[in-house]
């Protein structure tokens, strides 16, 4: 028998005027799992948030979350769920015990009981110190820390967080991602969305990509990189040189990416013992001088390159279009 | 494409309407809470809380100064003890604008959104301002008071009286901060709402018998001026604090009226403007 999902939804559409922002999306997130959501700016993520945590109305579909239907039992739906939004939605002007009493109280908490609350997860997000300040002070990754600690005051059985580390430093991110390994722990269903790759496959049971308002891939991050097939050959020459694309191209799986500067090259890599040793042998049999050999192993970002021909962020775009295709074997 | 094979989503009526089943205590309580976030607020904003202290205190000497040198009241009576009622008018009517500002600024910021995710009672938001700025008004007509009395205001009239002299701007007061939160939310944004708002209740506090007596102005100005609800409420109060009061020779019907009048109209704006208030939040925060 299924695990009972927590989270359901069947052919979910909105659009905003001429812009279609979800164009009929299914999801399901078994309870006490993590779904990460993964797709580029303006792919539907946050819409998709909203309307499962009833800010925003659908145009088409169901959506049902902890059992309650997103519409029609927004205050059951309301009663369940903690939210962490992608802007900070904190008050800035009040401290954040302040914060955390108030959104405490409104979430249904006594008085007492949302002043104990407040206390436990200010200690569990290490801003004790910082309790009594105004939150206008904060940083940016103290921010995301009470605006995550606000998400779970009344211990919601489902937990949204949009974009949790968009704009946080490397250390805070690592950080957030400890705390929010510790929520699943405690049992909480998640559906966290996010524009990293590397986050979704360090968090995430199951991973769903989503670009236009659709999904375009989901499963495991593992079943995820299957698709993108083996290895991946990474490699900088000392100077560009155009014949050591057809050097290595018996060495490879598929066609060979030049970058504009000539120097460095990616393809598919075929499945070799000591593949590394051998391409710079015979690039130095050809006489070409290697800076630096790599094989990956694929990535996320190589999954959504794969599905959708373009890469996510704006790195990505720009390594989209920086390498131009010279051949393939 | 698999298409709605759900329940098809409800108007936003069926929302409001669970949302709205909360107990009344439950309310009362999201109404105390908000209350208490908007006042912090205000305490902490050095701008906001200048406009009912510092604003007051300045209002108050210069008018009775600088106009009381130059104004005749018909009837006698000095200036000073005719103004303290005008200042009242002229204070709580300009920083009734706070009520619009303060509602502009949450909805442009993040927190009205995480508010929505809780099942709370939607109208509290507006509730909560609106009583926040009642209190913050209460403070302000204070800071008029306590200078009236300094510089030599004394009222003529019983304590219930004078209490009601002050109550019945205090009704006004809030009514009108009903009217500013409808502003508030069809501005753009805070900047745009303060301007507006000022180019609305700077004339409504100015053309009115709040700083001069009506009967010099010329005659269009005047019919507004009698008929303006500020000069019903400040007349109301000069006769109910016991202070000279030429509005009462004035034969428009509020003026000869101006309790009456002056209820009528704080039950009139809040009847028209707070369902209208509840109304736009609700399509603003709609999507």
């Amino acid at each position: 028998m299924p695990a009972e999902l927590m989270i359901e939804v069947h052919g979910l559409r909105k659009r905003f005027g001429a812009t279609v922002a979800l164009d009929g999306i299914d999801l399901g997130v078994p309870a006490g799992t993590i779904l990460g959501v993964l797709g580029p700016n303006g792919a539907g993520k946050t819409t998709a948030v909203r309307i499962l945590t009833t800010l925003s109305l659908p145009d088409g579909g169901s959506a049902r979350v902890a059992g309650y239907d997103v519409v029609n039992e927004a205050a059951e739906v309301q009663r369940q769920i903690g939210v962490a939004a992608q802007d900070a939605t904190l008050d800035e002007i009040l401290t954040g015990r302040e914060n955390l009493l108030m959104l405490g109280r409104l979430g249904g908490l006594r008085r007492a009981q949302a002043r104990v609350r407040a206390v436990e997860l200010l200690e569990q997000f290490d801003l004790a110190d910082a309790a009594d300040r105004i939150v206008s002070g904060y940083s940016g990754g103290m921010r995301r820390r009470l605006d995550l600690a606000a998400s779970l005051l009344t211990r919601p059985r489902v937990l949204f967080l949009d974009e949790p580390t968009t704009g946080l430093d490397p250390v805070s991110r690592v950080r957030m991602w400890d705390v929010i390994r510790g929520l699943v722990a405690d049992g909480v269903t998640l559906l966290l969305t996010t524009q990293y790759l590397d986050e979704a496959d360090e968090l995430a049971d199951r991973i769903v990509v989503i670009d236009h308002g659709r999904v375009i891939a989901s499963g495991t991050a593992a079943a995820l990189k299957a698709q993108v097939g083996g290895a991946r050959l990474e490699l900088t020459l000392s100077e560009a040189d155009p014949s050591a694309a057809t050097a290595i191209a018996e060495l490879v799986a598929g066609p060979v990416q030049v970058s504009h500067d000539g120097r460095r090259m990616r393809a598919p890599a075929r499945s070799l013992a000591g593949l590394a040793s051998i391409v710079v042998r015979t690039l130095d049999d050809a006489g070409i001088e290697v800076d630096d050999v790599q094989v990956h192993q694929p990535s996320l970002d190589d999954v959504f390159f794969t599905l959708t021909g373009h890469s996510t962020g704006e790195d990505g775009n720009a390594r989209a279009t920086e390498h131009e295709e010279v051949g393939s074997r | 494409m698999s298409s709605a094979e759900g329940s098809a989503p409800a108007p936003a009526a069926a929302r409001t309407l669970s949302a709205g089943s909360r107990p009344l205590r439950r309310k009362l309580g999201d109404v105390a809470v908000l209350t208490w976030r908007n006042l912090l607020h205000i305490r902490r904003e050095p701008l906001q809380l200048s406009d009912v202290t510092v604003q007051p205190v300045l209002f108050t000497l210069l008018f009775v100064y600088v106009f009381g040198s130059g104004v005749a009241l018909p009837g006698g009576g000095s200036y000073k003890d005719f103004a303290i009622a005008g200042l009242l008018a002229m204070n709580l009517t300009t920083s009734s604008m706070g009520t619009a500002v303060g509602l502009s600024t949450d909805l442009g910021s993040g927190v009205i959104d995480r508010l929505r995710t809780l099942a709370m009672w939607p109208a509290a938001v507006l509730v909560g301002r609106s009583l926040a700025d009642l209190l913050t008004a209460a403070i302000c007509a204070g800071f008029v008071a306590a200078t009236g009395l300094v510089i030599g205001w004394r009222p003529e009239a019983s304590a219930p009286s004078v209490i009601a002299g002050f109550a019945i701007f205090l009704l006004f007061s809030y009514a009108l901060s009903w009217g500013c939160a409808c502003l508030g939310m069809l501005s753009k944004g805070p900047e745009s709402a303060q301007g507006i708002g000022l180019v609305i209740l700077f004339p409504l506090a100015i053309v009115s018998n709040a700083l001069v007596p009506t009967e010099h102005m010329p005659l269009v100005l005047r019919t507004v001026a009698d008929w303006n609800p500020v000069s019903a409420v400040t007349a109301a109060s000069r006769q109910l604090l016991g202070n000279p009061n030429p509005s009462a020779s004035i034969h428009a019907w509020p003026m000869q009226h101006p309790v009456v009048a002056a209820l009528l109209w704080s039950v009139a704006l809040i009847a028209i403007f707070a369902p209208t208030a509840t109304a736009l939040y609700r399509r603003r925060t709609t999507d």
